[in-house]
């Protein structure tokens, strides 16, 4: 770093012309008596247009806090209804809201929060089809999605349209941030080229989450935003951010532009928006769906109530088993099956199921690569189980 | 000397847990062999059929990745920590 001098103004934003109300002064008096901030600063910020893609668990706290910080006008991406099992971490929705669409729960706590910020929404899944036409009319996108082939789709329009995008992924106790700005730094496939193979990383629905963690990863990404409006303070462009909550440790690493990246690299081969679905790939689930290997909740009573020759295995963890299971079923976690399968029959019939039917899924590929030939995933896991034959059980 | 690896959440399922190994090893590909022998479902998710490191798979030294340094070459010595830094997508 000798003598080099550290860029803060890497977006460059100005302040519209706006000017502030006299309750937005007393709002924001904490803003403008800092020198970093002040009128000039707030002014940007209220010049400022950020679009956050999913009103989920980062989302929440991300668009409670730019709205609290005056941001000007903030536009939302999501599809969902809000679900009992969301209220965990997505702070943004209460009980009330349950079966009601996330942006209209959203959008009406944030016109409490602070009725001076335009809060759009657009109710659809973002798509090659729709991304550019929505990301273009914002300053800056905030990734608060749940998926690699969305994750895939906003760097590529971001990178397509020079926009910074502002990136946080969680897991469990673990996060990570980070700014993509393909202008002046790498974009997230210089990074990672390609996701996983479908199934392999199991989601946070699959993995859990802890529910404060996209609380802190959420506000990590409002902060690096804010920071890209006011141009000040060292954002988080060319660095990963890496954050344990069991060790309450951050750490960060280099990211480097990749020469050879296929959108932001020398010679890209990518010049508009892909079939993200396809170039992540197809779910084990779906392939055993499409190829018959599955058996419904329905058709898995039936075999039992006939009292039919079935191994039935629970590939999921013991502290999920100790919530529900399927009586007559064995548990046989996921990780330990390769240890555990010299146990089990080949000849016999084989029935595997996990929560939602991904894990079981791997299960059922594993074991027919070992030679089962008898052997079906249970569609949608013990989920479907609960809503279709026995409503009694406990849900998670 | 064994060197400190760091395991992200994902993959410790298939490290009895463990958030840390001490690997002995002077290059990255002798330390993922060594952990691959002692814990052999890591492989499957470090490396693809075909041999070669999961390309959602980072592999750090220090605060540095190792495409850009020798690769699986690249040399560790005592006071050097690895990290492995996989893809994750949650969000919701």
């Amino acid at each position: 770093m000798d003598g080099e001098v550290l860029r803060t103004d890497f977006l460059n934003l100005q302040a519209g012309k706006v000017e502030l109300t006299r309750e937005e002064f007393l709002r924001y008096g904490r803003h403008l008596i800092m020198p970093e901030v002040g009128l000039k600063g707030q002014k940007k910020l209220k010049s400022a247009s950020v679009l956050i893609v999913g009103a989920g668990g980062l989302g929440s706290p991300l668009a409670f806090y730019l709205t609290a910080a005056g941001v000007g006008r903030i536009g939302i991406v999501d599809f969902d209804v809000v679900d009992l099992s969301n209220l965990q971490r997505q702070i943004i929705h209460t009980t009330k809201d349950v079966g009601r669409s996330k942006l209209e729960s959203a959008k009406e706590k944030l016109e409490a929060l602070n009725p001076n910020v335009k809060i759009e929404t657009y109710e659809t899944r973002l798509t090659s089809e729709n991304a550019l036409e929505i990301i273009k009319d914002y300053d800056i996108i905030i990734d608060g999605t749940d998926n690699f082939p969305t994750r895939y789709l906003v760097n590529d329009a971001c990178v397509l349209l020079k926009k910074p995008n502002v990136y946080g992924s969680i897991f469990r106790f673990e996060g990570q941030a980070s700014v993509f700005y393909a202008e002046f730094g790498p974009c997230y496939r210089c990074l990672y080229q390609e996701p996983p193979p479908p199934g392999l990383v199991p989601s946070c629905a699959e993995g859990g989450v802890l529910g404060v963690l996209p609380g802190i990863i959420g506000t990590i990404q409002a902060l690096e935003a804010i920071k890209l409006i006011l141009g000040v303070g060292e954002p988080l462009i060319g660095k990963l951010l890496l954050f344990d909550a069991l060790k309450m440790k951050f750490r960060e690493v280099k990211l480097r532009k990749n020469p050879q990246c296929p959108i932001c690299g020398e010679n890209p081969t990518i010049k508009d928006l892909i079939d993200y679905e396809a170039f992540c790939g197809v779910m084990p689930e779906q392939i055993l769906h499409e190829t018959g290997l599955e058996i419904t909740a329905e058709e898995l009573k039936a075999k039992l109530e006939n009292g039919e020759d079935i191994i039935l295995i629970d590939v999921r963890e013991p502290h999920e088993y100790e919530i529900n299971r399927i009586q007559g079923s064995i548990l046989i976690p996921l990780s330990r099956l390769a240890e555990e399968v010299n146990k089990l029959d080949q000849t016999r019939e084989v029935v595997l199921y996990c929560k939602m039917g991904g894990r079981s899924a791997r299960a059922v590929q594993f074991l027919r690569e070992l030679g089962f030939t008898r052997v079906k995933n249970l569609a949608g896991g013990i989920d479907a189980w609960i809503e279709k034959i026995d409503p009694s059980m406990p849900r998670y | 000397m064994p060197i400190k690896v760091m395991i992200p959440t994902p993959l410790r399922p298939y490290t009895e847990n463990k958030d840390t190994l001490e690997v002995e090893g002077q290059t990255i590909k002798e330390l993922l062999d060594n952990m691959v022998s002692k814990y052999p479902q890591l492989k499957r998710h470090l490396f693809s059929e075909d041999g070669r490191l999961r390309s959602f798979i980072n592999i750090y030294v220090n605060d540095e990745d190792i495409r850009y340094l020798d690769a699986e070459d690249t040399k560790v010595g005592e006071n050097d920590i690895v990290s492995i830094i996989p893809a994750i997508a949650g969000g919701n």
